[in-house]
C-alpha cells in the first residue's frame, strides 16, 4: 500500500463519478487542441501561399472588396486593359511581371464554370517592346533586389499558372482546365470543346491547388473578351514585383498611377483572411478559456464533494497517523491523475478530430503539434491540482475526531 | 505514560460554550487497563481524542511520558500516533474501497514501510483474527464481526504501546464482543496500555481501572474489583 495506490483504488470505486468530474477538461482540451491544430496548419498553409506567391499587388476596381485572394478578380466590376500597358509604360522599378484577368460565367456540357481570360506574357512583352521604344521607359531592375527574374521558361508550362500566376504562351484557341472542371467534365489535355460557341482545344490541365483556380477555365483575354462582348476590360491586374521591398515601393505609385482603381498588395488580401480566421481562433479560445474555467470550477467542485463524502475516512486517517500532508498529497494525487487523463485523453481525441475535420473544415491537412499536444496536457494537469488545492487543503485542516462521530 | 495537569475543554456551541472537561488530573501508568464509562455527553469521547493528541485543551497539559503533548506541532502529533497508539472505533472506521488485507497495511504505510514487509505484517496480523480466507474482501463483502477483527488487526499491525478504543463493543453480538475483549485483554498481558471507552459494562469489568466521567468531572473509581489480574472469559 502506498499513497499511489489508495488514490487508485479510491478512484476505481467509483469510475462513473471519475469520469463525470473530468469530463468538462476532457473536453475543453478536446476542443482546444482541434481548433489550435485546424488554426495553427491554416496559417501555415496561407504563409506558405503568400511566400509562393511572393510580391503580388492586385490593381481592382475600386468597389472591390477584399475577403479571398484567389477570388479577388471575381467582385464584377471592370477596369480598362490598358492599364497594363500604361503600367509598363511608367516604368516603375521593380515591375517584374504584369498579368490581366478578365472572368466571365460559362456552362461546359452543363457544368458551370468561370471562364477566366489571360494575356500571354509572349503577347505582353511584344506590346511592351512595341510600345516603349527606348530604354528609360522600360521598369527599372529593383537596386539591392536578390530575387531572380522570371525566365520565360519558367512560364512554358500550363503549370505555371498555378506557381507564378501567368503563362508564357497561349493561343487564343487554347484552354487550360482547372483540376476540378477537368476531373468533372472529364476532358484530358489535347482534347477539344466547344465553350461560348467557340471550339478550343486543351493546352493543360493544372494541379489541384485547393483554390477557386480548381473549378476555372483560362483561355486568352481577348478570346473572352470577344466571346463575353465585355469590350477590352478586365476585372483584375495582377502585378508581380521583384520582390517585397519593391512591392511596398510600388503600392503608391501605382495607386498614383492609377487613381481610379483600388491597388493591394497580396499580403492585405491575405490578411484580411488571415485576420478572420484569428478573429475566429481568438474567439474560440475565450469560449474555450471559459470552458476550462468551468472544468476547474467543476473539478474543484468535484473534490470539494469528495473531500465531504469522505470526512470520516480522513479523520481515521490522521487517528491512525496520516500527517496532514499525506492527506492533502491524497486528494492532489487524485486531481494529478484526473487532469493527466483528461488531458491526455482529451489531446487524443482533439488531435483525431483535428485530422479528420481538418480537410473539411479548413481545406488544410493536419499533423501532429508536439508542443501544442503536451502543452494542452500540461495545462489540464495544472489546472486540475490548482483547482484542487484549495479542498485538499481544507481535508487536510480537518478535524481528526471525526473519526469518533457516529455515522 | 499519560499525565493530565488540570486539563480542560471548552466548546463553543452556536455562541454558547459547553464544558466537556473541567479541570481534570489524571495519572495513567505504563500497562494499565483503564476504562472511563460514564452517561452520554459526560466528556467520554473528549478524553480519548486528548489523550490520542487529536483535540488541544482548551487549558492544561497532556503528558505522554516526558512529552507535553500539545506543544508539538500537528504533524509530529500525528507521527507520535502512528508509531506509539493504535485506535478502535465503535463503527470500525474501515476505508470501505480497500480490502481487509489493505485496510491492515494502512498504519504500516503511514510509517513508510515497505509493501512486501506491510503485506507479510498485515496477513500474519489477519490470520491471528482468523481472516486468513478474507484477505482480499472489501469490508461491505464482510459481516460486523469480521470487520471488527479486521480493524483490530489494524490497530495492533503497527504494535502500539497505548490502544485507546471508544466504545468498541458497541455494536457487536455477544460473540464478536468476546474476541475484541480477548484482544485488550491479551494486549493487556503483553504490556500495552489500554484506554476504553464504554457504556458497556461488561467491557468495563474488563478493565483494571475505571474512571466515571459525569457532566466533565473526572472521577477515578481506583482499581476495578471485577478485574481479575489474569482475565477470563466471561459470557455476555
Amino acid at each position: 500500500m502506498t499513497l499511489r495506490s489508495m488514490i487508485w483504488h479510491e478512484l476505481r470505486s467509483r469510475p462513473w463519478t471519475v469520469l463525470s468530474n473530468s469530463l468538462a477538461i476532457l473536453l475543453g482540451v478536446a476542443a482546444l487542441v482541434a481548433i489550435r491544430h485546424i488554426t495553427v496548419h491554416s496559417e501555415q498553409e496561407v504563409s506558405q501561399q503568400l511566400s509562393q506567391l511572393g510580391a503580388n499587388i492586385l490593381v481592382l476596381p475600386q468597389e472591390a472588396t477584399l475577403q479571398d485572394y484567389y477570388a479577388a478578380d471575381q467582385n464584377g466590376g471592370t477596369i480598362p486593359e490598358e492599364h497594363v500597358s500604361e503600367i509598363y509604360l511608367a516604368g516603375l522599378t521593380g515591375v517584374e511581371q504584369v498579368s490581366a484577368r478578365l472572368n466571365v460565367p460559362a456552362n461546359l456540357g452543363g457544368l458551370d464554370i468561370t471562364l477566366t481570360g489571360i494575356l500571354p506574357q509572349s503577347e505582353l512583352e511584344a506590346q511592351n517592346a512595341w510600345q516603349t521604344t527606348a530604354l528609360f521607359t522600360a521598369p527599372k531592375a529593383h537596386e539591392g533586389c536578390k530575387k531572380a527574374k522570371l525566365s520565360t521558361t519558367d512560364l512554358e508550362s500550363p503549370e505555371s499558372l498555378v506557381t507564378h500566376r501567368a503563362i508564357q504562351n497561349l493561343k487564343p484557341d487554347e484552354l487550360v482546365l482547372g483540376a476540378d472542371v477537368a476531373e468533372r467534365s472529364a476532358f484530358s489535355a489535347g482534347d477539344t470543346l466547344e465553350l461560348l460557341g467557340r471550339t478550343f482545344t486543351i493546352l493543360g490541365i493544372l494541379p489541384t491547388t485547393g483554390t477557386v483556380d480548381d473549378s476555372r477555365v483560362f483561355a486568352h483575354l481577348h478570346t473572352v473578351q470577344d466571346a463575353s462582348g465585355s469590350g477590352p476590360v478586365c476585372n483584375a491586374i495582377e502585378v508581380i514585383g521583384c520582390c517585397e521591398d519593391a512591392a511596398g515601393d510600388l503600392v503608391p505609385d501605382l495607386r498614383k498611377l492609377l487613381p481610379n482603381t483600388k491597388v493591394v498588395t497580396i499580403s492585405q488580401v491575405v490578411q484580411t483572411q488571415v485576420g478572420v480566421n484569428r478573429l475566429m481562433a481568438n474567439t474560440s479560445l475565450l469560449v474555450l478559456v471559459v470552458l476550462v474555467v468551468v472544468g476547474g470550477a467543476s473539478l474543484a467542485g468535484a473534490i470539494a464533494a469528495n473531500v465531504r463524502e469522505r470526512r470520516r475516512e480522513i479523520g481515521t486517517l490522521m487517528a491512525l497517523g496520516a500527517t496532514p500532508s499525506f492527506v492533502q498529497r491524497l486528494f492532489l494525487g487524485k486531481a494529478l491523475i484526473l487532469g493527466l487523463t483528461a488531458g491526455t485523453l482529451g489531446c487524443l481525441i482533439g488531435l483525431a478530430t483535428a485530422i479528420v475535420a481538418g480537410p473539411a473544415w479548413a481545406d488544410v491537412t493536419v499533423s501532429v503539434l508536439p508542443m501544442t499536444s503536451l502543452l494542452a496536457v500540461l495545462m489540464a494537469t495544472g489546472l486540475a491540482i490548482v483547482s484542487a488545492w484549495w479542498p485538499a487543503r481544507q481535508a487536510a485542516a480537518l478535524d481528526p475526531c471525526l473519526c469518533f462521530q457516529e455515522v | 505514560m499519560f499525565r493530565l495537569e488540570n486539563v480542560t475543554k471548552h466548546y463553543s456551541r452556536r455562541g454558547e460554550t459547553v464544558t466537556a472537561l473541567r479541570g481534570a488530573d489524571l495519572t495513567i501508568s505504563d500497562g494499565q487497563y483503564v476504562a472511563i464509562v460514564g452517561p452520554s455527553g459526560s466528556g467520554k469521547t473528549t478524553m480519548l481524542s486528548l489523550l490520542g493528541g487529536m483535540l488541544s485543551p482548551t487549558t492544561g497539559k497532556v503528558w505522554l511520558d516526558e512529552t507535553s503533548i500539545y506543544d508539538l506541532p500537528v504533524s509530529a502529533r500525528s507521527v507520535l500516533r502512528s508509531q506509539r497508539m493504535g485506535f478502535v472505533f465503535q463503527t470500525f472506521n474501515l476505508v470501505p474501497y480497500l480490502t481487509a488485507l489493505q485496510n491492515v497495511q494502512i498504519p504500516l504505510c503511514l510509517q513508510g514501510q515497505s509493501a512486501a514487509d506491510q503485506e507479510q505484517r498485515a496477513v500474519e496480523l489477519l490470520a491471528r483474527f482468523g481472516l486468513a480466507d478474507r484477505l482480499q474482501h472489501r469490508p461491505s463483502e464482510l459481516s460486523i464481526g469480521q470487520q471488527q477483527r479486521v480493524a483490530l488487526a489494524r490497530t495492533l499491525v503497527n504494535d502500539p504501546r497505548i490502544i485507546l478504543a471508544d466504545e468498541p463493543t458497541g455494536n457487536l453480538d455477544p460473540e464478536s464482543r468476546e474476541v475484541v475483549l480477548d484482544a485488550f485483554d491479551a494486549a493487556h498481558r503483553e504490556g500495552r496500555t489500554i484506554v476504553v471507552v464504554t457504556h458497556d459494562p461488561v467491557a468495563a469489568g474488563r478493565a483494571s481501572r475505571a474512571l466515571t466521567l459525569r457532566a466533565g468531572e473526572l472521577t477515578d473509581s481506583g482499581a476495578n474489583h471485577e478485574h481479575h489480574e489474569f482475565p477470563q472469559r466471561r459470557s455476555a
